[in-house]
C-alpha cells in the first residue's frame, strides 16, 4: 500500500471536510434558531471568492482580500437578512424556498453582469505557494493553510459559543426559540448576526477554496447540497454536530472516490468494480444520510433539550 | 372548492373552459398563423405542467413541499433513453419503466423523507434527487455529463405514433386532460380527503384512526409516477437525455410553476408552467441577464402577492367564491422531526 498517498488523501479529506463545516455551521443555525431554510447559502460562498479575488488583485495582498471579503460578505448577509429574511421567519417553508431559489438567481446573475461569464483566478502569494517537505512525503503548503485555517475557526466557533453571552443566547435560541424570545432578548439583533456571521463563514469557505479551482458562476451550488446532508446528519442546531458530520463525509467523500473500487475488487471482477465504484461512492453520502435519519432522525448531536 | 364543478362557476370557469379549448385546437392555430415554433414551446409547457400538476399533489394538497420532484422526470426520460439505447423502441415498455422505476424510487426515498418534516423534508427531498443526478453523472455508458441522443420516439403499436410534432403534442394534451381528472376525482375522493385534512391538522386524523404517514406514503409514490409521465413525454419530445434535467434548479422551477399558477389548485399548475414558459420566452429574447428578473419577480411574489394567477382570477367572481386554502398551516411553533 502507498502510504504517501492515503496520508495525502486523508489530509484532502479532512481540508474538505473543513470547508463543508465552514458552510455547514452558518447553515445549521440559521435552521435551528430562526427556523429559515436558506438555499442561498452557497451564494455567499461564490460571492466570498469574487470578493478576495477582486480585493486580492486591486491591493496585491492576498491577506487583505480575505479580510476584505470577509467584512464584504458579512454586510451582504447582514442586509439579505435585514431585507428579505427577516420578513419571512414567521411564514412557512414553501416561502423561504422561493425567495433564496430567487436570491440564487439574483446572485448568480449579478455576479454574471459584473466579473463576466469565465471564471476569476486567484493567484496565491508566494509565501503560501510551496510544498511541504516531510521526509519522502511532499504536501502542497497551502492544503495544510486550509486545514488550519478550518480549525482555527472551528475553535473561535467553540469558544464564541460555549464561553460568550452570545454564543449563550444562540445556544438557547437553537433549543428553544420562543423561550428567548419570551426572556425579553432583543431578537432581531441576535437573528442578524447569526444570519451575517453563517455568510460569513461561508464566504470565507469560498475564499479558501478559490485560489485551487477558481472562482466561478454557481461554484456553491453544489456543495451547498453536501453542506445540507451534513446539517442532517449533524442535527439541526448544533455546531458539534456539524462539524464532527462534516469531518466524516469529507473523509468519507475523499476516500471513497480513490479506494472505493480497490476495496470492490476484492469480492467482484475487476471490469465490474471499475463501472460500479465511480457511481457507488456518488452516492455513498446520501447513502449514509439515508442510514443516518433511518436510526436517528434527530441527527447525530441534536441541539442540547431541542425537541 | 368543496362544491366540485360548482365552484367552478363564473369567470374562472370561463377561462379555464376557454384555455382547454385553445389548447385544444393549438396546433390548428398555429399553422394558421404560420407559427409551427410555437407549437414546440407549447408542448414543452404542457409537459412541464404535467410535472407541476403531480408535485402540486403532494406540495399544495399533501403540505409537502419536495425539492427533489424534478428526478422523476429523469426517471422518465431516462427509461426512454436507455431502452432506446438497446434498440427497445416499444413505448409500453417504456412507461413501465419509468413507471416501477419512479414508484420504487419513492417509495425508498419517501418512506425514509416522510418520517421528517418541515426543514428536514426539504432538504432530504433534495439530496436524494442530487443523489439520482450524480448517479447519471457517473454513468459513462450512457453519457454522463454530455447527454445521450435518443434517435427514435416510443413506438405504441396499434395506436398512432408520436412522429410528428403535431402527433406528439396530442399524446401531451391527452396526458395533461387526464392528469387533471384523475387529480381532481383523487382529491375529492375519501383519499385526499384524509391526504388534505392531515396537511391541516395530523393529529386529528391520526385520533379518527387514520395512519396518514401511509397516506403519505401512497400520495407520494402517485405524484412521482405521474410526474415519470411527463419525463416519458420529455425525453420524447427533445429526443436528448442529460443529468441536466432533474438538476435541483429543475425542481425549482417547478415549484415556481406552482405557486405563480397558484398553489392548491386543480388548474394552477398548468396556467404557471404556461406562465414560465411565456416568461422565459420573452425576457430571453430581451436580455442575457433575463435570470436577475426572474429572481426579482420570485422574491416580489412571495413578499407582496399570494394566491397566484387563479388567486387573482377568483377576485373576479362572486365574493363567495371560496379562496384558495394556504399551503401549508402557518407555523404555531417548532416542527421538528417526528419521532419514529
Amino acid at each position: 500500500m502507498d502510504w504517501n498517498l492515503l496520508i495525502t488523501q486523508l489530509l484532502n479529506g479532512v481540508q474538505l471536510g473543513l470547508l463543508l463545516f465552514l458552510l455547514a455551521a452558518g447553515l445549521t443555525l440559521i435552521f435551528g434558531i430562526m427556523d429559515f431554510i436558506n438555499l442561498s447559502h452557497g451564494s455567499f460562498y461564490m460571492i466570498g471568492a469574487y470578493f478576495c479575488g477582486t480585493i486580492a488583485a486591486k491591493s496585491g495582498s492576498f491577506l487583505l482580500g480575505i479580510i476584505g471579503g470577509m467584512a464584504g460578505v458579512f454586510m451582504v448577509g447582514a442586509l439579505v437578512e435585514w431585507l428579505i429574511a427577516r420578513k419571512l421567519y414567521r411564514s412557512d417553508h414553501l416561502d423561504h424556498v422561493l425567495v433564496t431559489f430567487g436570491l440564487i438567481l439574483i446572485f448568480d446573475t449579478s455576479v454574471h453582469m459584473i466579473w463576466g461569464a469565465s471564471g476569476m483566478a486567484i493567484p496565491l502569494p508566494p509565501f503560501l505557494d510551496g510544498q511541504f517537505t516531510l521526509g519522502s512525503l511532499e504536501l502542497p503548503l497551502y492544503r495544510l493553510v486550509i486545514i488550519a485555517a478550518g480549525l482555527l475557526v472551528a475553535a473561535f466557533l467553540y469558544v464564541l459559543v460555549s464561553k460568550t453571552r452570545l454564543g449563550m443566547l444562540i445556544r438557547a435560541g437553537a433549543s428553544n426559540r420562543v423561550m428567548v424570545e419570551a426572556l425579553g432578548v432583543n431578537i432581531n439583533r441576535l437573528f442578524l448576526v447569526v444570519f451575517a456571521l453563517g455568510a460569513m463563514l461561508a464566504g470565507l469557505a469560498g475564499m479558501l477554496i478559490a485560489p485551487i479551482t477558481e472562482a466561478s458562476i454557481g461554484m456553491g451550488n453544489d456543495i451547498i447540497i453536501i453542506a445540507f446532508v451534513v446539517v442532517i446528519i449533524g442535527g439541526i442546531g448544533s455546531i458539534k454536530g456539524a462539524f464532527y458530520a462534516a469531518l466524516i463525509m469529507g473523509l468519507l467523500d475523499t476516500l471513497s472516490r480513490s479506494y472505493l473500487d480497490d476495496v470492490m475488487k476484492l469480492f467482484m471482477t475487476a471490469d465490474y468494480a471499475e463501472t460500479a465504484a465511480p457511481a457507488l461512492s456518488a452516492m455513498l453520502v446520501y447513502i449514509l444520510m439515508a442510514a443516518v435519519l433511518a436510526f436517528r432522525p434527530q441527527g447525530l448531536f441534536p441541539p442540547a433539550g431541542a425537541k | 372548492m368543496l362544491g366540485r364543478w360548482r365552484s367552478l362557476s363564473g369567470v374562472t370557469a370561463k377561462v379555464y373552459a376557454l384555455l382547454l379549448g385553445l389548447l385544444a385546437l393549438a396546433p390548428f392555430i398555429f399553422e394558421w398563423i404560420n407559427q409551427p415554433f410555437y407549437l414546440d414551446l407549447l408542448s414543452r409547457a404542457l409537459i412541464l405542467a404535467i410535472a407541476a400538476l403531480s408535485l402540486n399533489l403532494i406540495l399544495g394538497f399533501g403540505g409537502m413541499v419536495s425539492l427533489g420532484h424534478a428526478a422523476y422526470i429523469g426517471i422518465g426520460a431516462y427509461s426512454v433513453g436507455i431502452a432506446s439505447y438497446y434498440d427497445y423502441y416499444n413505448g409500453w415498455l417504456h412507461l413501465g419503466l419509468a413507471l416501477g422505476i419512479s414508484a420504487l424510487f419513492a417509495l425508498i426515498t419517501g418512506a425514509i423523507s416522510l418520517r421528517t418534516k418541515g426543514v428536514y423534508f426539504i432538504m432530504i427531498t433534495m439530496a436524494f434527487s442530487q443523489m439520482l443526478y450524480f448517479l447519471l453523472l457517473s454513468l459513462e455508458e450512457y453519457g454522463a455529463d454530455d447527454g445521450l441522443v435518443i434517435y427514435q420516439r416510443s413506438e405504441f403499436p396499434a395506436l398512432i405514433t408520436m412522429e410528428s410534432s403535431t402527433a406528439l403534442y396530442y399524446w401531451v394534451f391527452a396526458v395533461l386532460l387526464l392528469t387533471l381528472l384523475f387529480i381532481q376525482r383523487l382529491v375529492y375522493a375519501r383519499f385526499g380527503r384524509v391526504i388534505v385534512g392531515a396537511k391541516f391538522n395530523e393529529t386529528r386524523l391520526q385520533t379518527l384512526g387514520f395512519n396518514t404517514y401511509r397516506y403519505r406514503l401512497l400520495c407520494y409514490v402517485l405524484s412521482a409516477m405521474i410526474c415519470s409521465v411527463a419525463g416519458v413525454l420529455l425525453g420524447n419530445f427533445t429526443e436528448f437525455i442529460s443529468p441536466d434535467m432533474i438538476g435541483w434548479a429543475r425542481s425549482g422551477e417547478l415549484i415556481f410553476m406552482v405557486i405563480i399558477g397558484g398553489v392548491s389548485t386543480f388548474f394552477g399548475p398548468l396556467l404557471g408552467a404556461l406562465a414560465f414558459i411565456i416568461l422565459e420566452e420573452l425576457l430571453s429574447k430581451i436580455t442575457v441577464y433575463w435570470h436577475l428578473i426572474f429572481g426579482v419577480m420570485l422574491v416580489l411574489l412571495v413578499l407582496l402577492g399570494k394566491g397566484g394567477i387563479v388567486g387573482w382570477l377568483r377576485r373576479f367572481d362572486a365574493p363567495s367564491a371560496p379562496a384558495p386554502p394556504s399551503t401549508v398551516p402557518r407555523k404555531t411553533g417548532e416542527t421538528p422531526p417526528e419521532d419514529a
